[in-house]
Order: structure tokens, then sequence, then C-alpha cells
């Protein structure tokens, strides 16, 4: 079975006014079909970028990318991935249920059929009540959810996120991670996670990917082992090899080449 | 759970309550009656000849002839237009022409808007289109209106097509939608254009094309752009029915009564104010029926913020 991600000798230059920017050199990544893959690194180290990349919605300078065998254009025209951002970027017109409902709508799903499967997704991701109401009316955390389950409607085996959690609140984030990780588990996809918290990062993955700037490359892959990922609860917050991984990762992180402290990555 | 907190508070009101839209009549009422106040008060105690300042009357005369009193304007409303026998009443006269200019301002509302949003499509789907085009829909509403309407009165009565027949108050209605399209235009591409990245690249991951992203994230962003513009059309759409009623000539509408009227103020002066007031309240029934057409698409008028 082909990898859900494979990048090989990417490189990425953005010519913008000022100049040329190097956001990535060099970069190889593989990610097996149901692997929970975390990116963490200071900021401008490339991390959206090579979210972006895999997502199809930026080209590489050299190198390739694929997902699930085929080049990431056909993966993104084929919708082999759902994605979500730090923001919801939910439709503010659409009810939850619509706005879940809207990408099966463009693929041109019989309406019965889009109907049973946003109440699967609904169910899913624990909206319970919540499918007529507004954007609006609804908490980030919530309104998070939805974009999680917009992400998974067509059955995707991976998932791009970048920073989902990053403006929620450390309660709603905790209990999301663990809602996450459920998620992935029951839909048995991949998940590809940009992320600027070391907790976060340790908690979800199983593997994380510490990437360092100026030029952006990943500097070093740390392997979880903390069990299976699906298995995971909230206890293990506070056990013994979750400091060990924690630790691994922060020295990963200083340790990349970088002399100074990496700006911008939470230690907490 | 933070969520489920937040989650037993009431949605956010974001439209008005009927307790504000009650004041904001009375507010209107208020406006009314203090403009008649005033102007009962200037006709009582301001000089009667006016004040004439070098060559320019800066304030008018007080005289009945100049400035009648605001309850003759009104007690004219019921009675007669002229003494000859079976004469309508005249406020029912104002109602059927001012029924006419709706029904042609209406038209030509309905025109603009189908061009404004045609050119505002164009103008999104090809850069290039924008930038040859908008310079030149702004130029439009420089030509002066008066000089325009006897044009296009002309070009049109040459017009015939089989059965087909150009009508005059057509050459009204095509004068009105030149002065209705421009908002909409404007404020259309305006809205088109509005979508953030993000949902743009979310439109994208669903390989969506372009008339799938326009029916669902653009023109649905673009509602709140365009209702004030469509106010502001139907607005523009009743000055230009007026002003090409007159400048056209054509019988029957509010327009021309203005004119015949106005004539004949030296002898019936409280008359000349009755198509005015009946001209006032057309502009405001139509931009009132575009504020109702709003209410169905409040949806759309919501906000992505959290609560
Ligand atoms: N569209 C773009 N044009 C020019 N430069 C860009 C663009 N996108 C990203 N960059 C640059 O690439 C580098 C990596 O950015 P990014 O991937 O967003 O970093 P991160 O997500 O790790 O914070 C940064 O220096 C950024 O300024
Ligand atoms: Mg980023």
């Amino acid at each position: 079975m082909s990898n859900a991600v494979t990048v090989t000798g990417v490189d990425k230059v953005f010519d913008s006014g000022a100049g040329q920017v190097v956001a990535l050199t060099e970069v190889a990544l593989d990610v097996a079909p149901g692997e929970f893959v975390s990116l963490i690194g200071p900021s401008g180290c490339g991390k959206s970028t090579l979210l972006r990349l895999i997502a199809d919605l930026e080209s590489p300078t050299n190198g390739t990318v694929e997902v699930f065998g085929t080049s990431a254009h056909q993966a993104r025209l084929d919708q082999r991935y759902g994605i979500a951002f730090q923001q919801a970027g939910l439709l503010p017109w659409r009810t939850v249920a619509a706005n879940i409902a809207l990408p099966l709508e463009l693929s041109g799903m019989p309406k019965s059929d889009v109907r049973a499967r946003v109440d699967e997704l609904i169910a899913l991701v624990g909206l319970g009540d919540f499918g007529d109401r507004f954007p609006d009316q609804l908490s980030g955390g919530m309104q998070q959810r939805v974009a999680i389950a917009r992400a998974l409607a067509k059955k995707p085996q991976l998932l791009l996120m970048d920073e989902p959690f990053g403006a929620l609140d450390e309660m709603t984030r905790e209990y999301l991670q663990t809602e996450l990780l459920r998620i992935a588990a029951e839909t048995g996809a991949a998940v590809v996670f940009v992320t600027h918290s070391i907790p976060e990062a340790v908690y979800l993955s199983d593997r994380v990917v510490v990437m360092s700037p100026r030029p952006g490359r990943i500097a070093e892959v740390v392997p979880m082992s903390l069990g299976s990922t699906g298995s995971r609860a909230d206890d293990l917050r506070e056990d013994g090899s979750f400091f060990e991984m924690i630790t691994a990762v922060r020295e990963a992180l200083h340790g990349g080449g970088v002399a100074a402290a990496p700006r911008g990555v939470e230690n907490r | 759970m933070t969520d489920a907190a937040t989650l037993l508070a009431p949605p956010r009101r974001r439209h008005a309550g009927q307790g504000a839209r009650l004041r904001a009549a009375c507010y209107g009422l208020l406006g009314i009656l203090t403009l008649a106040a005033v102007w009962e008060l200037y006709k009582g105690l301001g000089p009667v000849d006016g004040l004439v300042v070098g060559d320019i009357r800066v304030l008018p005369r007080t005289s009945d002839l100049a400035m009648p009193h605001v309850w003759d304007m009104i007690a004219r409303l019921f009675e007669p237009v002229t003494r000859a026998e079976g004469a309508r009443v005249l406020w029912l006269e104002i109602v059927l022409a001012a029924g006419l200019t709706l029904g042609i301002a209406a038209a030509g509302w309905v025109v603009g808007v189908i061009v404004g949003m045609a050119f505002a499509l164009i103008m999104q789907r090809w850069i290039l289109a924008e930038s040859a085009l908008l310079p030149w829909i702004v130029l439009s509403q420089t030509v002066p209106l008066i000089a325009f309407a006897p044009l296009v009165k002309s070009w049109g009565s040459r017009i015939e097509i089989g059965a087909f027949e150009w009508q005059d108050w057509m050459s009204v209605a095509v004068i009105a939608s030149y002065l209705a399209f421009f908002p909409v235009a404007v404020g259309a591409l305006k809205g088109l254009q509005s979508p953030d990245r993000l949902h743009l690249e979310l439109l994208h991951t669903y390989s969506a094309g372009w008339w799938p992203t326009m029916l669902h994230l653009r023109l649905p962003a673009a509602v709140p752009y365009l209702l004030p513009a469509l106010r502001l059309a139907a607005a523009n759409a009743v000055v230009g029915a007026v002003v090409a009623e007159v400048s056209t000539g054509l019988q029957g509408g509010i327009g021309r009564l203005v004119i015949q009227y106005a004539g004949q103020a030296s002898g019936d002066p409280a008359k000349a104010w009755a198509p005015i007031f009946g001209a006032i309240a057309l502009g405001l029934i139509a931009a009132g029926s575009v504020a109702l057409l709003g209410l169905l698409v409040k949806d759309y008028r919501r906000t992505e913020g959290a609560a």
C-alpha cells in the first residue's frame, strides 16, 4: 500500500517583491496510512508552506509531492484529503449542517445521501443538536469542530491541519485534542498537523517532525513511544513518559543548529 | 464545558427589534413635524420680501404665493384637481400619476440591476475587463441627463421590430436604468471581490470551478454590499424617471404634473406642492421596498465571528 504522503527532495522558493525567500530546502518526509505526524518549529520555518504543498495550494520549486501514490495535484482534484486551518473558515450564512454539506453538494451527491452523511458527521464530532445553528452562534471551539466535520465529509484518508486549535483556550484545546485522536482512530485517516505547542505535538503524534528556519528544513524526526494514538487519554498528560517525550522534542528544537532559543514555540 | 456555557446564552440579535423600529418611525415623524414647524415659523416671522444680497435672493418671500401654509397644502389635496365638472380629487390624481412613474422606475430598476450585475460579473471574471470598463462606468454618470433624455427618445422612436414598437415610456425606463445600474455595478463588484483567501482556497480544495465558487461563495458574500447598492439604485431610478418624464415630455407621470402644476402656481400656489410630495413619497416607497427585500436575505448578512 502506498504512503499517505511522500515528499521527496522538495525546495520551495517564493519570489516576493523584495527578492527571493527560501521557505524550504531539501525536505523529505513520508507519512504512512493512518499515521499521525506533527510539524513543529519556530515561526517562519515553513510548516504552513509544507502543508500547503501537500494540499496543492502551492507547487514545489524542486522535488515531488505525492499523496496516496498520485501527484498532489491529482489528489486535490480527487479530494483525497480534508483540510482545516487556524480559523474555522465557516460560511457565515450557512447553518452548521449546511456548512458540513458544502463539499458534498459540490460533488453532486444526492440530497438524501447528503442529509444522512451530515447527520453522521455531526454525531462524530459531538455537535448533537446544533445542526441548525449559525456559525456566529457557536463558540470558537464548536466552530473548529464543525470545520473538522467538514474536512471529514468526503471520508478522506488524509487530514491536513494548520494550527487548528491555535486560537482556542487551553481547556477547549485539550478536550479537542482527545476528540481528534478518537476521530482519527475511528476514520483511520492519516493526519499531518502543524502546531506551535510541544505538549500538543507530543500528545497527538506518532512522530514529531522538528523543523528549523532560515532556510526552512527538517531538523529531526522524533518518534513518540507512547503507545497507539487511538488509545491515549488525558491521564497521559501527567505520565512520566509524556514528559520524557516533551524533553526529547525540546532538545531537538534547541539542538537544531539554531544558536538562540527558537522564538514562537511554546515550551509549556 | 466552556462550549456548553456559551451555547446556553441566547443567540445575539443582529437586527433591530420591534422597539427600535418603532423608535425610528417616531423620529421620522418628528422630523416631518419639525420641518413643518420651521416652515410656518419662517413664514410667520421672516421678512415679507425675503432677503436679497446683490442680485441673489438668499431667503424666499413669505407670501402665500411663494410659501403656502402647510395646512393649505394639505387641504388642497382633498379638493378637486380643477373646477371642471367631474374632476378628480387632487390626491387621487397624484397617486395615479405616481403609480405610473413607479411602474416605469421599477422597470428601469430591474433593467439597471441586470445590467449592473452583468458588468460586475464580467469585471470579477476578467481583471482586464475591470481596468478597461470601470473608468467608463464611472464616466457614464457624468453625462448630463437633461441633454441625454431627448436623444434616447429620438433613437427609440426609430426602433420598430415586427409587432414591437418603441413606446415613449420605454425611453424613460431606459434613462432610469442608466442611473440605476451604476451603484449596482460598483457595489456588486466590491461584494464579489470580498471573500477572503481562506474561503477561496477552501473552495479550491473542493476543486470547485468559477461558477460554483460564484454561486456558493462570491454571490452570498456580496449580499451585504448589494443591499445598499440596490436601495441607492431604487432612489436613482425614481429620480431618473421623474427627470426623464420632464425632459422627454411624457404625459401622465408625476414629473409631468410637477411642471404642469408649477405653471398654474400663480393662481393655485398650494397645488404646485402636491406632485412634489408625491415624488418624495415615491422615493421612500421605492427605497422601502428594497429594504423589505433585505429581510428576505437576512441570513446572508451574518458575520463569521464567534459568539
Ligand atoms: N506566498 C508567499 N510569498 C512570499 N513568501 C512567503 C509566502 N508564504 C510564505 N512565505 C515565507 O516563507 C517562509 C515560511 O512561511 P510559513 O510556511 O508560513 O512558516 P510557518 O508556518 O512555519 O510559520 C516565511 O519566511 C514566509 O515569509
Ligand atoms: Mg504557519
